[in-house]
């Protein structure tokens, strides 16, 4: 149960969940992220992306099978380890920015994992320098632009250090220059990402190795490039290029 | 530490009172209006020195007395029930410039209409030295209960997201024609108020998804380490120490 050097960021096994209407969302996902890397998960509406997302950190606790963040099993027992190692981005950055001010929100996270003082100020000033937001510490995040709220609701991730990084929709509602800053920031950071889209082209720029849900179950795993280019597939999960994009 | 935006009842500046931890601040207020409430209504005198006294902190903090006198009109709709008073309550009567007036009334009034002026300028001064931030950390420090504090903290981030949520379905409303001029043209706006609650209200538990996905355990962490000297202490009670000596000479001569 320890952290050892050769446990994966994440290991989902056989992970089948039901929501309490009786709507089955997953019927056994099989998923397996080693450190550094960095995965696009995709689907169309409903394949469960996002029910997955929330059983990484144990907001949802499997019905059957089982999650580890970095050897650590999801349970009860070290939830709180498990939300400080499993960083989820949620997309719309005014529901991750709930405090006054971006400093405050930084350090909301690491402050409930502990950290205080000088070495709290450390990580928000650390956390806001990767994300180039770093002389905006003490404004409302009402004020700040589509793409900078977005890189500080990164920053409130980073701040905590996290194992890995899950990102849900990191590119909506992002204008093209925005979109792009986003994406050195996350080529730049080293840590092991999962990211949930479903705007291909950004999967391939950011992710070597992508994955495709659908009905709850992995249906494809296999490297962006390679899996963007199979036509049939895509068609067949209700995912599509955008217009005037091709792979060969 | 700045709020990150400024709300109409707090003017910025560097002045000792702006300077002061809020929480002796709030202490020193609290104090000063229990002395207000305490004191005898007959004690005409004690009343200007309260005033005297607020007039030395708005010169201290440089508040100019005309701004937060605009600001304290607030206090109006509670002001006419006082003026009732003096018409409705019983004997003795007085008559003044053929008006009969009770005299207990008169007094009655009085006593709302200076502990209250004085109460709510105590209040903006309060305000117009100290971000609202900075309160909810002083209440925080002062151990008020956890959950007020979240409560007022996230209230104090998301007022004018829900604000701007209500300003684009307004909008929405309007570009497709709906303008309503009467009472019975309302029930748009109405189901509007509505969905604006449910959207609210899912809003609210996105953001707590969030807050446990950061480890939230249910308490604000603190976020600023320092704490208030002795010498704080002694400085922002100061006045409140004057307002008790004139409370107590209120007793003594009344």
């Amino acid at each position: 149960m320890t952290t050892t050097a050769v446990s994966p960021s994440l290991l989902v096994d056989g992970l089948a969940f039901a929501y309490p209407d009786g709507h089955q969302a997953l019927f056994g996902v099989d998923l397996r992220i080693e450190r550094g890397e960095r995965v696009a998960l995709l689907g169309p509406n409903g394949a469960g992306k996002t029910t997955l997302a929330l059983h990484l950190n144990g907001i949802l606790t499997a019905g059957r099978g089982h999650v580890a963040v970095g050897g650590l099993p999801v349970e009860k027992a070290h939830l709180r380890e498990i939300r400080r190692r499993v960083g989820i981005v949620f997309q719309d950055p005014d529901d991750q920015l709930f405090m006054p001010t971006v400093g405050e929100d930084v350090a909301f996270g690491p402050a409930n994992f502990g950290v205080d003082g000088p070495a709290l100020r450390e990580r928000v000033d650390a956390a806001l320098a990767t994300v180039g937001m770093g002389e905006h510490r003490d404004r409302s995040p009402l004020h700040l632009s589509g793409g900078q709220r977005r890189r500080v609701a990164l920053a409130t991730v980073l701040a905590c250090e996290p194992e890995i990084l899950v990102l849900d929709e990191p590119s909506s509602n992002l204008d093209p220059v925005a979109r792009r800053e986003l994406a050195e920031v996350l080529l730049g950071l080293g840590t092991t990402i999962l990211m949930v889209t479903h705007d291909l082209p950004y999967a391939l720029q950011l992710c070597p190795r992508s994955v495709v849900i659908d009905d709850g179950v992995v249906v494809a795993d296999a490297p962006t490039r390679e899996l963007l280019a199979d036509a049939v597939l895509l068609r067949r999960h209700r995912l599509e290029l955008p217009f005037g994009f091709s792979l060969t | 530490m700045g709020a990150g935006h400024a709300h109409p009842l707090f003017l910025p500046g560097t002045s000792p009172v702006h300077r002061l931890p809020s929480e002796v601040k709030i202490v020193a207020a609290f104090i000063g209006v229990v002395c207000v409430v305490a004191t005898p209504r007959e004690a005409f005198g004690v009343f200007g020195g309260y005033l005297v006294l607020l007039g030395a902190i708005w010169a201290a903090a440089r508040i100019p007395p005309g701004w937060i006198l605009r600001r304290s009109l607030i206090e109006a709709p509670f002001v006419v029930l006082a003026v009732l008073l003096p018409f409705t309550a019983g004997e003795p009567r007085l008559e003044w410039w053929g008006v009969s007036l009770s005299e207990p009334g008169l007094l009655g009034a009085w006593n709302i209409l200076i502990k209250g002026a004085l109460g709510v300028l105590t209040s903006l001064t309060l305000a117009a030295t100290t971000p609202l931030r900075d309160l909810l950390t002083g209440m925080q420090r002062l151990h008020a209960p956890a959950l007020v504090i979240t409560i007022a903290t996230l209230m104090l981030r998301y007022i004018d997201v829900i604000a701007d949520e209500a300003r684009r379905m307004r909008v929405a409303r309007i570009s497709r024609g709906h303008d309503p001029r009467f009472l019975w043209q309302i029930g748009a706006t109405a189901r509007g108020v509505g969905s604006l609650f449910v959207r609210s209200y899912e809003r609210g538990e996105r953001v707590h998804l969030a807050m446990l996905s950061r480890g939230w355990a249910g308490e604000m962490p603190r976020l600023t380490d320092d704490v208030p000297t002795a010498r704080h202490w002694r400085l922002g009670l100061a006045p409140a120490g004057v307002a008790l000596a004139l409370a107590v000479t209120g007793w003594m001569t009344v």
